[in-house]
């Protein structure tokens, strides 16, 4: 999976840069967020902007991300989510669960 | 009697990397047919997001021991539904006994059955002699 991932105002950003995270790369992300979390990351921002579509093992990934930071007291929050993407959370009630914010932007000034 | 209008036969590894694949084929079958515009893309997604859990269920659940096993899908549009059927030889689940997810349990897993019975009109799984099929149908028109 490629994430890119940069330091910005003092948060760990991974920006997801696949349009897709299903069964094949969700393994991949739920490893990547963790990894991110026991380097030291003091607050993680996942940006969804790109991804087009989520499947339940992509939500189960997130989910993994948002106990383990809660586990450790760290802040865990997802952005610019695409209407569709966002829909699966809504549909799931996850969006009651996450901390979303609809742009990278708005989450890193919150 | 019913008149089929469409009919795919798709057979691939059972592997995850293929997702993207069968997806992208029912996703392209959706914006061939004929729906009102504005409800194409949704139908698309819908289409997508149930084919991609189906296989995903198929390849970990349902696939023999064999690792060069395949999952078929076989797409028909039969007068207006589309039925989805994902061929799998693995032991069977009972699709019935899926309960549909619990909200304030945060659990990892457990959200591909409800989302495919979200999207799809009806669902159902039975064993025949050559395997199992999960087959779903969605109306179009």
């Amino acid at each position: 999976m490629r994430v890119a991932e940069e330091i910005r105002e003092d948060r760990t950003v991974l920006s997801i840069q696949e349009d897709r995270i299903d069964a094949h790369n969700s393994g991949e992300l739920k490893s990547l967020l963790l990894k991110a979390l026991e380097d030291g990351a003091k607050s993680v921002v996942v940006d969804l902007a790109r991804v087009q579509f989520i499947d339940s093992s992509g939500l189960g990934a997130l989910l993994s991300g948002y106990k383990n930071a809660s586990l450790r007291s760290i802040g865990f929050a997802l952005a610019g989510l695409q209407p569709r993407v966002r829909s699966m959370f809504e549909l799931t009630r996850l969006h009651r669960v996450f901390d979303i914010y609809p742009s990278l932007q708005l989450a890193l000034s919150a | 009697m019913c008149e089929t209008i469409v009919n795919l036969d798709i057979v691939v590894p059972s592997q995850t990397r293929y997702l993207r694949l069968v997806g992208a084929i029912v996703q392209q079958l959706a914006k061939e047919l004929e729906v009102q515009e504005d409800k194409r893309d949704t139908l698309a997604f819908h289409l997508d997001l149930a084919l991609t859990e189906a296989v995903a269920n198929a390849i970990q659940y349902g696939a023999a021991a064999n690792a060069r096993d395949s999952i078929r899908v076989c797409l028909s549009l039969e007068d207006a539904y589309l039925s989805v059927r994902v061929f799998d030889h693995g032991r069977g689940f009972d699709l019935a006994a899926v309960p549909p997810p619990d909200f304030d349990n945060l659990c990892e897993r457990g959200r591909g059955i409800f989302f495919i019975r979200s999207v799809m009109d009806s669902v159902q799984y039975r064993k025949t002699d050559s395997g199992n099929v999960l087959e779903m149908r969605k109306k179009i028109a």
